[in-house]
């Protein structure tokens, strides 16, 4: 083992391995593929995502990491163009099937995108929003499941004393946790990230990748990221693409330690990407 | 430097020289324009402003009165022409951003509407002339409005468009995402961030409507006397301007200035409001 | 972190089927608001295409009465009935021409001004004030040529013309006539101020949109402010200052108002640029309310169509240009 392999390893936080395998698959994707009008974007992809476990998918930009995160909740299909074939399974149904309501894929399966986009509205609102869309709650019980959602998402505290303010007063971190409460107020089963921190500080990531530590114990979490510390960080399993492929996947303690692709140890050792 | 090098030099420097005065030229020429027409309005408008206008009918020929009934037919018309194009100009600026922005219909309405747009006002009191007035048989105040909304389409479409395209596409996603459907995510999240361009929107289609003098000609017409009957003729100060303008009458061609005066006024305050949104809307976004 | 208050994943508060049952009014809710939007664009469509239509039927008597005709000749008589549309048509060309000769290197000074020359301080005000101008109603700029500027013409303006220009071959015969004020010239004065800021505006915005850094290599090789607007902004931008200039003469063919007051509502044809006479919109705005026959009426709804194609035709061009700029920008 080299010194840097010892270096990351020792930045890991995971559990032994014996504990990871307990865990069943929450989705499956099957002979995956997927077009960008006519552009093969990914090709015949292979895999599980571990039930309440941390799932990071790293790889160069255009690798199609954020392609393959975008089909878990189907939300590539509002642009038209785009194509998935294969299957995607969640709790083994498919949700890549027509059939599959989108609404419920959607209350299973939250995402937080790389900028906080919180909506032009209140605090409050912004996490009632989604809640209301499924729920008819009493005032109360509605001012219970908002305050959850946002300490669940450690934003609590900082919120709590302007709920009725404008969203867009907070700062670039406040707004990406408020955004994962919102996520989270839908009590949904996985929980996406598409690249989350990207637009943040040191500081702010690094209460975005504690946060990610904390909630997989009740969700089942996939991110992707372009930060391999942060994915040594705060991942249990690494999937590595290139080129639209899945190229290894595996616990990320032997990814970044012993990965058994030339290619992954290309791209984690910052030979290429 | 060569001598024929220092002589190059210095005709160019000069050519330069003389370019730029005369773009200054331009520009002052262009202000001139515009101090002039101002201050002719302003002296001779305010010359003529008096109570009665307010209050009093447009008089016969010859004698005094106010215009009364062209302001509130103005009003009258001005908002039903609004509350008549926004809703549609604002469904059909959505269809354009968030469900056709790259299909080939999509284009041939955002061309034509651009087309709309610039197109001559007194077309389109032709073509309300044709397709209203003709049918019911007279003018009406109504015809008038109709004209106007078609007006205040174009520029609210534009607004519309231009404004959902400026919401982050992550905006919408994220909304998506929630499960909510296509159609509340931009009924309730979309347009609430569009909200402050769609207002400038709408108030530029009233700074232009409210001058709009040509196409009421042919549809709602003029009327001497105070009337709320939507479907009978209707006044409307800008009519009246031009009716009052082109007479011999003194009298009439201080009403005329009164007139002018409130129109501009009412227009410049609107476009000033506009443009104060835009401004906010630009610092708050940095 | 209170992750003590967590709940477990999945115990969405709604039963399933009534999820199911939601994705169902969802997805009729979404057709319907579809069909709504796709219904309003579609009205636009129909707007335009219905205002081409209505034109062409409410003109039809006039153009199968007098066939060809109509364009050709310059009878305007509502007592014998007939009716020719040459005289409107020369006047409204004429008037539009002298106004893009005044306004397109106007306008072009004006936005080089704003671009190049102007102290940055002083670019943004200027601009503003040169929009407001845009923003005037057309009667007030027809009230101020009639009461104001007219008499300016007929006493300097039009004296000095036909003293100076009045004598010289070929160009003479324009600058001939009686100083009566109203006449072509004036109304493409008026027209002429009407589309400045039009076309510096756009001209303005699409100044701006070329690169600095092709600006600052021009510079760089010694090159004068003029130099550089010349020979790299101008060709750069060539395409979306021709769209600008189009839009200005869309808009100074359809100008009705600020032409109907100083234009003079004469039906016959001079060379003179100093008499009255006529444009198609004046035309239709003087004696729309006269028109007292059928013919008549559908002489000047004939008008209308004619204008509108004309103004169609110029319009698309200059969106068409003005696409260009935009398409080059998005290759960048």
């Amino acid at each position: 083992m080299t010194n840097l392999n010892l270096a990351v390893a020792a930045s890991l936080n995971v559990t032994t391995p014996s504990d990871q395998t307990t865990s069943a698959a929450k989705i499956t994707a099957r002979n995956l593929d997927f077009y960008y009008d006519g552009f093969h974007a990914l090709k015949n992809i292979r895999m599980d995502i571990p039930e309440k476990r941390v799932t990071a998918i790293i790889g160069p930009s255009g690798c199609g990491k954020s392609t393959l995160l975008r089909i878990f909740n189907r939300i590539y299909s509002i642009y038209p163009k785009l194509e998935a074939s294969g299957e995607v399974l969640l709790d083994g149904e498919n949700i890549l099937d027509p059939r599959y309501p989108l609404n419920r894929l959607r209350s299973k399966v939250g995402m937080v995108f790389q900028k906080p986009v919180p909506f032009p509205m209140s605090i409050y609102d912004n996490i009632a929003y989604g809640i209301k869309h499924y729920e008819r709650l009493s005032r109360a019980d509605m001012d219970v499941r908002v305050e959850q959602a946002l300490r669940q998402a450690a934003i609590w505290d900082e919120a709590k004393d302007k709920l009725k303010g404008s969203a867009l007063g907070l700062s670039g971190g406040q707004q990406q946790r408020l955004c994962i409460a919102r996520a989270i107020a839908l009590r949904p089963e996985v929980i996406l990230f598409d690249e989350p921190t990207s637009a943040l500080d040191p500081i702010a990531t690094g209460k975005i990748e504690q946060l990610v530590e904390e909630l997989k114990k009740d969700f089942t979490i996939a991110i992707v990221t372009h930060n391999m510390q942060q994915a040594a960080r705060c991942s249990d399993y690494t999937a590595f693409m290139y080129l639209g492929e899945l190229i290894e996947f595996g616990e990320t303690e032997t990814m970044f330690t012993r990965p058994s692709k030339q290619q992954t140890e290309d791209y984690i050792t910052g030979r290429f990407g | 430097m060569s001598a024929m090098a220092e002589k190059l030099y210095r005709r160019r420097r000069l050519k330069n020289g003389i370019a730029l005065a005369l773009a200054s030229a331009a520009t002052l020429f262009g202000l001139f324009w515009l101090v002039w027409i101002l201050w002719t309005t302003l002296i001779n408008g305010v010359g003529a402003l008096k109570p009665e206008l307010f209050y009093q009918m447009t008089p016969p020929p010859g004698s005094d009165g106010g215009l009364a009934n062209a302001f509130f037919g103005s009003v009258l018309m001005s908002l039903l022409a609004i509350a008549l194009g926004t809703p549609v100009g604002i469904l059909a600026g959505t269809f354009l951003a968030e469900y056709a922005r790259r299909s080939l219909l999509g284009e041939a309405i955002r061309f034509v509407n651009d087309i709309l747009l610039s197109a001559p006002s007194i077309v389109l009191g032709l073509f309300v002339y044709t397709l209203v007035v003709k049918q019911m048989g007279h003018f009406s105040g109504l015809a008038g409005a109709i004209t106007l909304a078609l007006i205040v389409l174009p520029v609210v479409v534009r607004t519309t468009d231009e404004m959902l395209k400026l919401v982050p596409s992550q905006m919408r996603e994220a909304a998506l995402s929630l499960g909510v459907p296509q159609w509340k995510v931009t009924v309730q999240v979309l347009y609430r961030s569009a909200l402050p361009g769609i207002v400038t929107g709408v108030l530029l289609a009233l700074a232009r409507i409210s001058g709009e003098t040509a196409p009421l000609l042919f549809t709602a017409l003029n009327n001497q006397f105070w009337s709320v009957d939507m479907g009978g003729p209707m006044a409307s100060v800008p009519v009246v301007v031009f009716q009052y303008a082109m007479s011999p009458y003194d009298s009439w061609h201080s009403l005329a200035w009164a007139g002018a005066f409130m129109v501009t006024v009412f227009v410049l305050c609107i476009s000033l409001i506009a443009r104060a949104i835009i401004a906010r809307r630009k610092v708050a976004n940095d | 972190m209170s992750t003590d208050q967590a709940l477990p994943a999945g115990a969405l508060g709604a039963p399933a089927d009534a999820v199911a049952r939601r994705a169902d009014a969802d997805r009729r809710a979404d057709r319907f608001f579809r069909y709504l939007v796709t219904g309003a664009g579609l009205f636009v469509l129909a707007a335009l295409t219905g205002a081409a239509l209505s034109m062409l039927w409410g003109g039809r008597l006039a153009f199968s009465t007098f066939g060809f005709e109509f364009l050709t000749t310059t009878d305007w008589d509502a007592v014998g009935k007939k009716f020719g549309a040459l005289v409107p048509i020369y006047g409204t060309l004429v008037t539009a021409l002298i106004a893009m000769l005044i306004a397109v290197p106007v306008s072009f000074g004006i936005a080089l001004f704003l671009t190049e020359v102007a102290p940055p301080w002083l670019r943004t005000p200027v601009a503003s004030a040169i929009e407001l101008l845009a923003g005037i109603p057309s009667i007030i700029y027809g009230m101020w040529g009639l009461f104001v500027f007219v008499p300016v013409m007929s006493t300097t303006v039009i004296p000095f013309l036909t003293e100076h220009l009045g004598p010289l071959p070929i160009f003479g015969p324009l600058f001939q006539g009686p100083p009566l004020g109203i006449g072509m010239l004036t109304a493409g004065i008026v027209l002429a101020i009407m589309v400045i800021p039009f076309i510096s505006s756009v001209m303005r915005e699409v100044f701006l949109t070329v690169p600095s850094r092709l600006k600052e290599s021009a510079y760089a090789l010694g090159s004068t402010t003029w130099e550089v607007a010349w020979n790299v902004v101008l060709p750069y931008t060539r395409s979306a200052v021709i769209g600008g200039i189009f839009l200005g003469l869309g808009r100074a063919l359809g100008e009705t108002m600020a032409v109907t007051f100083v234009l003079g509502n004469a039906h016959h044809l001079t060379a003179s640029l100093l008499m009255p006479g006529n444009s198609i919109a004046a035309t239709i705005a003087n004696e729309f309310s006269e028109a007292d026959s059928e013919i008549y009426l559908s002489s000047l709804i004939a008008l209308g169509f004619l204008l509108f194609i004309v103004t169609f035709i110029v319009l698309a061009i200059a969106k068409l240009m003005l696409m260009r700029l935009n398409r080059n920008e998005g290759n960048r």
